[in-house]
C-alpha cells in the first residue's frame, strides 16, 4: 500500500513532517483538582488528576516523596470495532506503567512526602498515537492540578513508512506494520525520557525518526505552553486582578 | 505496583552513595568495567525447546510447547506466538505469586515486542491448513533467581528455547485428506522452527545524578538507578525494539551511543547463542546415535564395497532419473553408509520426510547428494558379505537398509538374494515412505 503519494501527500492530505491538528482544554472534569482534554486529529484523550492527596494504603506510603499511580482505559466505543476490553490486560497494564513512570519524572515528588497523586487517563476515540496523546493530556491535567513540575512532558510519535520518515502516524499508517517509534521529552531540559521502539529499523534511520519525533515534541510543547498560558490568563480575569 | 513499594528491598544510603561514587571513577561493586558483560551461560535440557540461562546471579528458564490452534481470522496463515513470563516468589522478596505483577508484564511485552514486531520467527511456517489449523507456539519464561536485568536474561532464554525447539511433523490425510496427522517424533524428525534473526536485547542503567550508563546492571544496581532503557538489536545491527518507560531523562546523543555500544554486544551474544545451540544440536544428535548398535556393521560394509563395486558397473545402463527418486526415499539407516563413502556427485538433498535419526539435525547428510554407486555397493555388500555375518550378530542388529520404493527393488542387481538377507527387512510390495519407517520401530521397542 502507498503510505506517501508521489506528490508526497499521506492518506490524510498531511505532509511527511506535519502533525495532526491539535486541541486541548483544561478544567473539563469539575471534581478532579486538574483535568484535560487532548486531541490529536481524530484521537481524543481525557485525564484527571487528584492529588497530592493521603495516601490511601497506607503500605504502599513512602516517607521521602509522593507516590504516584495511574490509570489508563481504552472505551469501548474508541476503535473501529466496538469490543469489550478485559479490564487489566497486559497491553493497558504496560501503557499504565509508562505513562506513570513518565509522569513521575517531571512531578518533583519529594516535595510531597507521604502524599499520593492519582492520574486517571482514558481514551475516548482511538486513531493512532494513544500513548502519546495519554501522556500529553496528563501533563495538562497535572499542571491544571497545580502539582510542582521540572517541566511539561510532551511525547509524539514518528514511523518510517515507504522509506520516509512520517510524523505523528494515524491509526491506519500504525497498523501498516512499519517500524513506530514514540518519545516523550522533557522539552526545556532537552532530555528524551519516554523512547519505545517496535519493528526494524537501520541505526541511522532510526536516529533520524527518532529526531523528528523530537521535533514533534518540541511542537506540542509550544501548544501546550500557548493553551497553559491562555487558561492562566482567563483564570486572571476570573478572579478580576 | 503494590508490591514494588511494600516489599522491595531497600538500600541504605550509604550502599546507593558507594555505588554512585564508585561509578564515577568507573568502578563498578561486581568488579567489572561499565561496559562489560557479566557471564553468560546457556544450558539445555534434555527435551528440545528447553534452556537454562544464567546471567550472573540472574537465572532464567525458558520452554516452548507448541500446540495445533484455530488461526485468528484476520491472520488465517499464520501461526501464533506467545509469551508467558512467571516471577517466581522465590526468586526476589518483591514478587508476590498470584496475578502477573507490572514489571512481569513489561519483561513479557519487551521480549515479545522483540520477536514479534521485527518477524524473527517466521508464522508462516507454522501454518497447516490456511484458516484452520496453525501451530501455536508458547514461550514459558520462568525466573528463577533474581540478580538484576531479567529482561536480557530471558530474552536469551527465549531464544535458546526457541532455537533448539522442534515441533513435531504434520501432514494432511484421512479419507477425505482434510485431516491433519501429527507425526511422532520416532516416527519421522520433528522439524525446527524457522527463525530469520535473533533479536537481542541489552539493557543499560543510568545511575547517579551524573547519569553515569552502565549495561547489564545487577540487581544493587537496579535499585539504584534513575533510568533504564533496553535496546533490541540483531547482529546485522538492525533495531527491532527499544524500551525506555519513563525515568531519569537523557540526552540524545546518549541514547545513541547505547545503541551502538549495543550492536556490538548483541553480535557477542548472537555467537554465544549460536555455539550453544551449535554443541547442543551435536550432542543431541550423539544421544541418539548411540541407540544404534555399535560400528560393526559399517566396518563389515566398507569392506565389502570393493568387491561389490565390480557388480555395480553392471547396473549402470539403469536410468538415472529413476535411481536419483529411489535415493530420496531412501530411510535414515542408509546414512551411516553413505557417510562413509566421499566421493559423492553433488546433488541437493530433496528429501525432507526421512525419519534421519542418525546425525545431528545441523549436519545433512545428503548435502554433498548420495552417491548412486556407493549406495549399491552397500546394498551389493551386504548381499555379498552380510549373510553370514548378520546371522551370528543377528539380534542387536538394526535393518540398516530399509528399501521402500519399487523401483529400486525392480532394479536391483540381485533382487532376489537382497530380499533373502533383508529377513523381512525390506519389502518388495507398494509401500509409503511411511511403511518404511515402521517395521524398524517396531524392532526397535523389542529391543
Amino acid at each position: 500500500m502507498e503510505y506517501v503519494s508521489p506528490e508526497g501527500l499521506r492518506l490524510d492530505g498531511r505532509r511527511p513532517m506535519e502533525t495532526r491538528q491539535l486541541r486541548a482544554e483544561i478544567g473539563v472534569v469539575s471534581r478532579a483538582d486538574g483535568s484535560a482534554v487532548f486531541e490529536m486529529g481524530n484521537t481524543k484523550v481525557i485525564a484527571a488528576v487528584y492529588g497530592p492527596r493521603e495516601v490511601q494504603n497506607r503500605s504502599q506510603q513512602i516517607n521521602d516523596k509522593a507516590l504516584v499511580l495511574c490509570e489508563y482505559s481504552i472505551a469501548n466505543f474508541s476503535t473501529g470495532d466496538r469490543m469489550r476490553k478485559p479490564k487489566g490486560d497486559r497491553l493497558s497494564m504496560e501503557i499504565s506503567l509508562v505513562i506513570r513512570q513518565t509522569m513521575e519524572e517531571c512531578i518533583l515528588t519529594h516535595l510531597m512526602p507521604r502524599s499520593q497523586i492519582d492520574i486517571f487517563v482514558q481514551v475516548l476515540q482511538a486513531d493512532g498515537g494513544t500513548r502519546s496523546a495519554c501522556i500529553n493530556a496528563a501533563t495538562l491535567a497535572l499542571a491544571d492540578a497545580g502539582i510542582p513540575m521540572c517541566d511539561l512532558v510532551t511525547s509524539c510519535s514518528a514511523g518510517y513508512l515507504n522509506s520516509t520518515p512520517l510524523l505523528d502516524l494515524n491509526y491506519v499508517e500504525d497498523s501498516a506494520g512499519g517500524p513506530d517509534v514514540i518519545v516523550g521529552i522533557l522539552p526545556n531540559l532537552d532530555k528524551v525520557t519516554l523512547l519505545q521502539m517496535d519493528a526494524e529499523l537501520q541505526m541511522d534511520t532510526f536516529e533520524n525518526v527518532m529526531q523528528l519525533a523530537i521535533e514533534g515534541c518540541k511542537a506540542v510543547a509550544n501548544y501546550l505552553r500557548e493553551i497553559l498560558l491562555e487558561h492562566t490568563k482567563k483564570l486572571e480575569s476570573c478572579r478580576g486582578v | 505496583m503494590e508490591q514494588r513499594l511494600a516489599n522491595a528491598w531497600r538500600m541504605t544510603v550509604n550502599e546507593k552513595k558507594f555505588i554512585e561514587t564508585a561509578l564515577l571513577s568507573d568502578l563498578r561493586i561486581d568488579g567489572r568495567r561499565p561496559f562489560d558483560y557479566r557471564n553468560l551461560t546457556i544450558r539445555f535440557g534434555r527435551e528440545d525447546g528447553s534452556s537454562e540461562v544464567q546471567l550472573g546471579q540472574t537465572h532464567v528458564m525458558g520452554f516452548v510447547t507448541s500446540q495445533l490452534v484455530q488461526p485468528y481470522r484476520d491472520r488465517p496463515n499464520e501461526g501464533t506466538l506467545a509469551i508467558y513470563t512467571e516471577l517466581s516468589p522465590m526468586a526476589d522478596p518483591s514478587f508476590e505469586a498470584g496475578r502477573p505483577a507490572e514489571s512481569a508484564v513489561e519483561l513479557g511485552r519487551i521480549i515479545d515486542r522483540g520477536l514479534r514486531e521485527s518477524r524473527a520467527v517466521d508464522t508462516e511456517s507454522l501454518c497447516v491448513v490456511a484458516g484452520k489449523w496453525v501451530w501455536s507456539l508458547r514461550i514459558d519464561l520462568h525466573i528463577l533467581d533474581n540478580g538484576g536485568n531479567l529482561v536480557d536474561a530471558a530474552n536469551i532464554a527465549a531464544l535458546a528455547s526457541l532455537l533448539t525447539f522442534r515441533r513435531p511433523e504434520c501432514t494432511l490425510g484421512g479419507e477425505d485428506g482434510q485431516e491433519v496427522i501429527i507425526h511422532a517424533p520416532e516416527a519421522r524428525e520433528a522439524l525446527p522452527l524457522t527463525v530469520h534473526h535473533l533479536p537481542i536485547a541489552i539493557t543499560f542503567a543510568f545511575i547517579g545524578d551524573e547519569n553515569t550508563v552502565v549495561i547489564d546492571p545487577s540487581h544493587f544496581e537496579e535499585a539504584v538507578m534513575g533510568g533504564r532503557m533496553t535496546a533490541t538489536l540483531n547482529a546485522n545491527g538492525d533495531i527491532c525494539a527499544v524500551q525506555k518507560a519513563g525515568g531519569e531523562g537523557v540526552i540524545q546523543s546518549v541514547i545513541m551511543q547505547c545503541l551502538r555500544i549495543a550492536s556490538v554486544k548483541a553480535v557477542d551474544i548472537t555467537r554465544k547463542i549460536e555455539d550453544a545451540v551449535k554443541s547442543n544440536n551435536t550432542e543431541r544428535a550423539l544421544r541418539k546415535i548411540k541407540r544404534h548398535p555399535p560400528s560393526a556393521v559399517v566396518d563389515v560394509i566398507k569392506a565389502g564395497q570393493k568387491g561389490a563395486d565390480n557388480l555395480l558397473e553392471e547396473n549402470m545402463e539403469k536410468p538415472k532419473q529413476e535411481i536419483e527418486d529411489t535415493i530420496v526415499s531412501q530411510s535414515d539407516d542408509m546414512d551411516i553408509e553413505t557417510r562413509s563413502s566421499n566421493q559423492n556427485e553433488s546433488k541437493p538433498r530433496i528429501d525432507k520426510n526421512t525419519s534421519f535419526i542418525g546425525g545431528p539435525s545441523s549436519w545433512d547428510p545428503y548435502s554433498k547428494g548420495v552417491n548412486v554407486d556407493e549406495l549399491k555397493a552397500s546394498l551389493a555388500s551386504r548381499v555379498a558379505a552380510l549373510p553370514s555375518e548378520k546371522m551370528d550378530t543377528a539380534p542387536p542388529v538394526e535393518p540398516r537398509v530399509t528399501v521402500t520404493d519399487p523401483p529400486l527393488t525392480s532394479t536391483n542387481a540381485a533382487p532376489s538374494s537382497e530380499e533373502n538377507t533383508g529377513a523381512g527387512q525390506q519389502t518388495n510390495k507398494e509401500k509409503t515412505l511411511k511403511d518404511a519407517v515402521k517395521p524398524k520401530h517396531k524392532r526397535k521397542k523389542k529391543t
